[in-house]
């Protein structure tokens, strides 16, 4: 019998239809993959069975979980079955966790609440959880607060709160997603381990098609709210009788066209980086004594070609966006030079630089947070305009905008709209439109597609490498996603604590890595191809 | 945690140093010879030069503000010009009136304010909502002297539980002290909690949106234990802060008041004082009210540490 049986499931809020006639089923001990693209409603799946649903919405068909309705079941009945049968992981483990209260009174509150454990039994039992999601008393006494720990190590406080009575059902949404890929394995690692302990269901919500298939024994792929397609992983996979499973599994490994590979050694450097470093101030013990600088970047030496398409990858706070924003003149650094088309920059001022930077642009993660929502996009696009030496006329501006528009695949017409008005992928080719106004020899790209949809992040990474290969840009990526450094990159330099451990051809590092910073990535990083094999090992 | 007090601390003290020499500063340019003040107009120009130099008033300026700023570090604030007695006594006395007027009227405040914070934005956009913000509304906009006048016109006039106005004195026990200081306490406060509670609802509204709420929630708390347990304590550093701001409001800002329910405050004190151009009056009252306003900021940033762990800094 199921554990959970979702049956006919369908969500209106406001008026507007957000779950269609959705069915799912998980067993004790079983992982249940939910898959699909931002609005899809992933997460409103899981807020309707935890009845954690905003407000005005209208829930209809069956949720049954353990023999009890929960569309009928009392606000009473849903507190009594949160956190003691049911647990939820969220996405965001920087902010899951309430900043004033220790992780001890947080992962004792639930237990206390649920089994009227007296304080010292509750905390006994916390510590008990804490150590079993790997936050051994030593180093993480219940007393910590959760400013003082990673993203990592908050994820393990938020699955030791919802595991700590051991529920039946485990919902994880999203859970790694804001994790570099060597956390994420470590988190995927703890998570299997519990349901195998406890035998409890877990339904693990991913727009990753390659966790999902490490993890789930059946999956479900949700489009606009309807089920699209749902059963074994390995088989769903592997037949690919969906167009849509077919169309999601091709963008997940999508690997752009680039014909005109670069050839390394071929002309005189774009960028040469030499021993840069940089510190920042750290956190002072005494007032009476000076703090210990933290070394964000360590003696890092890199060259750049034209026409060249690096990728720095590395763990979060390995150094990788201080690096960039050095070379784009963004910070300071404390030692050593950049050389950017054989010209020193280091140490220039801002309008000796104005040369430099219009040759040099950057394309960031976020589509959303790098546009001001009042202005229209004519003026967004044109303005490192402003760098070009004799200031265009408002018709040769007009131009541009629209020359620069129709080579990201956007109308003329997009020039007198908001931000607003776009999606998170076209927002990305506005981005990439700003940047390429100036005609820039080198684009920095920090994380370009890692907020995008996979179906949207094919689409970028074609633009990217069209860009390349019709305008010789050249690209620094900055990822902890090695399928991007794969799809789109003739190098790879690997940075670790600050330092350069690796660098070679791409095809090389990625698939015989010699530095163990290097290894632990490839190791960690998720495969579709790889794990498809296993699974149909598994399944049959 | 002691490096956050300490730094706060030296904050302090150097703010208060600052402070001073503004005070006397501006007291220095303002037209007036206190010696000419003290003797009256029939005075000879011997007599007044007589005076001023036993008043130490010619004394180069440097001099002056150390003599001054010395004495003010040994409660020595000087002689009143006008009453010849010293200012430490006359401030005393007004004190003793006036602090713990502000302190009932900031602890009514309080109380008044968070659960009507907390019920409202536990409510909203709903009818009890609206109806304590609309509420909230009209305690700000009335001024509080006619709160005041309301208030004496029900407690004192009508039901005689309080008397309308003056004040006892401490010596006459406790209890009449504090009941000639209820009304008074109630008119300040009730202006303060609404804009109090409106600061407080929306500091709760915006930490109810927050991800560890919803934590909170799926630990299957119910969402009133939620609110007090994990939002209030979250929504408090705004609500510390106006605190903070109205504490020196109501110490110093209160002379309508003091004249409606004829209190002798530290209010009508300064009020007298400038209307006499007795300036070291004034100077004194000023200096202590910036030091108050100093003192319970320096509170506020200590109680910002005690609310939020992230900033005691590592242990």
């Amino acid at each position: 019998m199921s554990l959970l049986q979702i049956e006919n499931l369908s969500l209106v809020i406001g008026g507007t239809p957000i779950l269609k006639q959705v069915e799912l089923a998980i067993a004790p001990g079983e992982v249940v993959g939910l898959v699909g693209e931002s609005g899809s409603g992933k997460s409103m799946t899981a807020l309707t069975i935890m009845s954690l649903l905003p407000h005005l919405a209208q829930a209809r068909g069956r949720v049954t979980f353990d023999g009890i309705d929960l569309l009928a079941a009392s606000e009473d009945q849903m507190c009594a079955l949160r956190g003691d049968d049911i647990g939820m992981v969220f996405q965001e483990p920087m902010t899951a966790l309430n900043p004033v209260k220790t992780i001890g009174e947080q992962v004792a509150e639930g237990i206390r609440w649920h089994t009227r454990a007296g304080r010292a039994e509750a905390e006994d039992r916390a510590r008990k959880m804490l150590d079993r999601v790997g936050l051994p008393e030593a180093k993480f006494p219940l007393s910590r607060y959760p400013h003082e720990l990673s993203g990592g190590q908050r994820q393990r406080v938020v699955i030791a709160i919802a595991c700590a009575l051991k529920p039946k059902l485990l919902i994880a949404d999203e859970p790694t997603t804001a994790l570099d890929v060597v956390l994420q394995a470590q988190i995927l690692d703890l998570l299997r381990d519990l349901v195998s302990e406890n035998r409890m269901g877990l339904l693990l919500i991913s727009h990753d098609l390659a966790v999902v298939t490490e993890m789930a024994d059946r999956l479900t792929i949700l489009r606009g709210g309807e089920v699209m397609e749902a059963g074994d992983t390995a088989r769903t996979l592997s037949a690919q009788h969906h167009p849509y499973t077919r169309e999601l599994a091709l963008a997940s490994m999508h690997v752009p066209a680039r014909p005109k590979k670069h050839l390394a050694g071929s002309a005189r450097p774009l960028l040469e980086v030499e021993g840069l470093s940089r510190d920042y101030p750290g956190r002072r013990k005494s007032l009476f004594r000076a703090a210990e600088p933290i070394r964000a970047v360590d003696d890092v030496s890199l060259t750049i070609e034209p026409a060249q398409s690096v990728a720095l990858v590395g763990r979060s706070g390995c150094g990788k966006s201080t690096l960039a924003r050095m070379i784009l003149a963004l910070d300071k650094s404390t030692a050593g030079s950049i050389r950017f088309r054989g010209e020193t920059i280091t140490g220039k001022s801002e309008a000796e630089l104005k040369p430099a930077r219009r040759d040099m642009q950057v394309v960031f993660q976020d589509p959303y947070g790098s546009f001001d929502p009042r202005e229209k996009v004519e003026k967004l696009v044109a303005e490192p305009l402003h760098l070009l030496e004799t200031q265009p006329s408002k018709a040769e501006r007009r131009e541009l905008v629209a020359h620069a528009l129709h080579e990201v695949g956007l109308g003329p017409r997009d020039m007198d709209k908001y931000p607003h008005e776009f999606s998170g992928g076209q927002r990305q080719r506005l981005s990439i439109a700003r940047a390429i106004i100036t005609r820039p020899k080198l684009v920095v790209a920090d994380e370009p597609v890692s907020a995008l949809d996979v179906s949207i992040r094919a689409q970028i990474l074609d633009l990217f490498a069209e860009l390349n290969q019709k305008l010789g840009i050249a690209y620094l990526f900055i990822t902890h996603d090695l399928t991007v450094a794969r799809a789109m990159s003739d190098e790879v330099l690997v940075m670790h604590e600050g330092k350069i451990v690796e660098r070679g051809r791409t095809a090389d590092v990625l698939d015989s890595p010699r530095s163990e910073a290097a290894q632990a990535l490839v190791a960690a990083a998720p495969d579709l191809h790889r794990a498809i094999a296993r699974r149909m090992q598994e399944q049959g | 945690m002691a490096t956050y007090l300490l730094k706060r601390l030296i904050i302090a003290a150097i703010t208060l140093v600052l402070a001073s020499m503004v005070v006397f500063a501006v007291m220095e340019i303002l037209p007036g010879d206190p010696a000419r003040l003290m003797l009256g107009f029939n005075a000879s120009a011997d007599q007044v030069e007589q005076l001023r130099n036993q008043m130490g008033l010619n004394a180069p300026l440097v001099l002056r503000y150390l003599h001054w700023a010395g004495g003010l570090l040994s409660l020595d604030f000087g002689r009143s010009y006008t009453y010849s007695v010293p200012v430490i006594d006359l401030v005393g006395e007004r004190v003793v009136v006036s602090l713990p007027l502000a302190l009932i009227a900031l602890a009514l405040s309080t109380v008044i304010a968070i659960p009507v914070g907390v019920f409202s934005a536990g409510r909203q956009g709903r009818a009890g909502d609206t109806v304590a913000m609309g509420a909230a509304q009209l305690g700000v906009a009335v001024p509080n002297f006619w709160f005041a006048l309301m208030l004496i016109y029900l407690f004192a006039v009508w039901l005689r539980l309080v008397p309308a106005g003056g004040f006892p004195g401490w010596g006459a026990g406790i209890w009449p002290a504090v009941k000639s200081l209820l009304l008074p306490a109630v008119a300040l406060a009730l202006p303060q909690a609404a804009i109090l509670a409106r600061v407080a609802r929306s500091a709760l509204i915006e930490v109810l949106n927050e991800d560890y709420i919803r934590t909170a929630r799926a630990k299957g708390l119910p969402y009133r234990a939620v609110l007090w347990r994990h939002a209030l304590r979250n929504a408090m550093i705004p609500v510390l802060t106006i605190l903070g701001l109205q504490f020196a409001f109501l110490l110093a800002g209160t002379i309508i008041i003091e004249n409606v329910f004829y209190l002798p405050g530290l209010g009508r004190l300064v009020f007298q004082a400038i209307t006499q151009r007795d300036l070291i009056v004034v100077e004194s009252v000023v200096m202590l009210l910036v030091a108050a306003v100093i003192a319970v900021n320096l509170l506020v940033d200590f109680s910002y540490a005690v609310v939020d762990p992230r900033l005691r800094g590592r242990q």
